[in-house]
């Protein structure tokens, strides 16, 4: 029923196959639609917020899920204004990612504001003193750069593209794309470093306070490079994941070895800069501020040194050096182990940064304070997964969104004795399964 | 916020806020306005669109 949608050449599973991995997905969907409509009825009493977490499991997924959707914005600049051509077997998939990245964690964000009926007054009542609100300028403004590089892909659907305004209209904004691009990046720098920067300038909370360059603290730095680092990664392994789940191969070695290498470059740079910043702050920043860098090590049950061990070697000197040499680069088990640590690595990362820094005490006669999500935080959490694992399910079935995909996985021609009985051979020879 | 408003102060931080802001939301508003009159223009002269990446 719905052949006349898929693109040319190319096999996908049948519709009833579809339709019920779409609902299987859709049933995960549905259970966050119905705890964000709790926390938006009843308001945040369903969350585990409180005085010590007013920052917790949403505000870490926004942080992880948009550091994790910047390999578009750098996948786009190393193209659209670096001149990185092959990229464009894997642009596609990546500005997908990224606007799934993107507007889930916009998504959680109309949830977190508890009040989503007045998220236009850090529009309008803008602080121009906050952090947040260029946070807020940009991803908004971003948000609106990744739709825009998005519409060209979902014009190029086999039937839309047969409406010549539609395809004049794709040929012309991939034409202009480029201004878009740079743009995007532009945007992604101080969006993605304005994040880093929230806790890097929070002098009450030296686990995470950093000495600064002019008015950027370091994390600020530290937060665009892992992204642009750790984004590339995650675009891999997401790419990875649908080959396994489609059986099929989506794009070229050397293409997926190129971006690896990139993204391993990123990650090795990255960390070196991240442990100086780390070692700085153990022995110059906190006992500057009269405390011992082990103190946010220790007296609670969670927290340890592990942590910090894991994020910087396990997840960042590893997954770089296994991504940065041909031999581990080019073996499959050992890249997709690199990207996981790498993606792991970002994660731990962003959840250190929000939520270790409020755990920590401040105060002499306070003390750790763990925190544990509710259900309806794990819920909406999960939410944009589902959403996400949908839109790719759909872009993927009915969009050309890996232009390799033909050439990699050629449909056998039928027999001769079918062909000729066809009025319409060429027809058979595009072969969509239904 | 747009300067007639009475919130509106004259100082460096409107001046670098609300002018990137104004200015990526002007880049990106020319940038489509173009794309959609010249796909409008292109399909009136007859155009098919053809894209030699895709």
């Amino acid at each position: 029923m719905d052949s006349a949608l898929i693109p040319e050449g190319v096999k996908r599973c049948s519709l009833w196959k579809f339709l019920l991995a779409l609902a299987l997905v859709s049933a995960v969907l549905m259970w966050g639609v119905y705890a964000m409509l709790l926390c938006w009825v009843k308001g945040l009493n369903q969350t585990n917020m409180n005085d010590y977490y007013g920052f917790a499991l949403w505000i870490w997924a926004d942080l992880a899920v948009i550091a994790l959707g910047g390999g578009a914005f750098f996948t786009g600049l190393l193209k659209y204004v670096f001149g990185k051509d092959e990229l464009k077997y894997i642009i596609n998939y990546a500005v997908l990612i990224g606007f799934i990245c993107y507007s889930s964690a916009q998504l959680i964000l109309g949830i977190d504001v508890g009040q989503p009926l007045r998220g236009w007054f850090i529009f309008w009542h803008a602080n121009v003193h906050s952090m947040l609100t260029e946070v807020a300028f940009c991803l908004t403004c971003y948000f609106i750069v990744l739709t825009i590089e998005y519409i060209p892909l979902s014009l190029e659907n086999r039937q839309i593209k047969k409406v010549p305004f539609f395809a004049n209209l794709t040929h012309n904004m991939h034409s202009a794309m480029a201004v878009f691009a740079a743009t995007g990046a532009f945007l992604s720098f101080f969006h993605q470093g304005s994040l880093g920067g929230v806790s890097g300038v929070l002098f009450g909370r030296p686990f995470s306070f950093r000495e600064h360059i002019l008015i950027w603290p370091y994390t600020f730095f530290l937060f665009t490079w892992s992204a642009a680092a750790f984004g590339p990664s995650f675009t891999l392994f997401v790419t990875w994941l649908t080959e396994k789940i489609t059986r099929k191969k989506l794009v070229k070695d050397e293409v997926i070895h190129m971006v690896a290498k990139i993204s391993g470059w990123m990650i090795i740079t990255y960390i070196i800069a991240k442990s100086a910043d780390t070692l700085y702050w153990m022995f110059n920043t906190a006992p500057s501020q009269g405390l011992q860098w082990s103190f946010f090590y220790q007296n609670n049950p969670f927290y340890g040194k592990w942590i910090l061990f894991t994020e910087i070697f396990i997840c960042g000197f590893l997954p770089g050096l296994l991504l940065i040499f041909k031999a581990t680069r080019e073996n499959p088990t050992f890249r997709v182990t690199a990207l996981v640590l790498g993606i792991i690595g970002v994660c731990l990362n962003r959840w250190v940064l929000v939520l270790q820094t409020l755990a920590a005490p401040v105060l002499p006669f306070d003390s750790w304070v763990l925190y544990i999500p509710s259900w309806q935080e794990v819920a909406t959490t999960i939410l944009p997964i589902a959403y996400g694992v949908i839109l790719i399910m759909i872009s993927h079935r009915y969009l050309p969104i890996f232009p390799q995909e033909r050439e990699l996985n050629p449909i056998d021609a039928p027999p001769a004795s079918v062909v000729s009985r066809q009025p319409a051979p060429t027809a058979v020879v595009e072969g969509q399964s239904a | 916020m747009l300067p007639f408003l009475f919130e509106w102060v004259w100082d460096m931080g409107h001046y670098v806020f609300h002018g990137a802001v104004w200015a990526v939301l002007s880049i990106i508003g020319m940038g489509m306005t173009f794309c959609i009159i010249k796909s409008v223009v292109d399909t009136m002269q007859g155009k098919t669109g053809h894209d030699p990446h895709h």
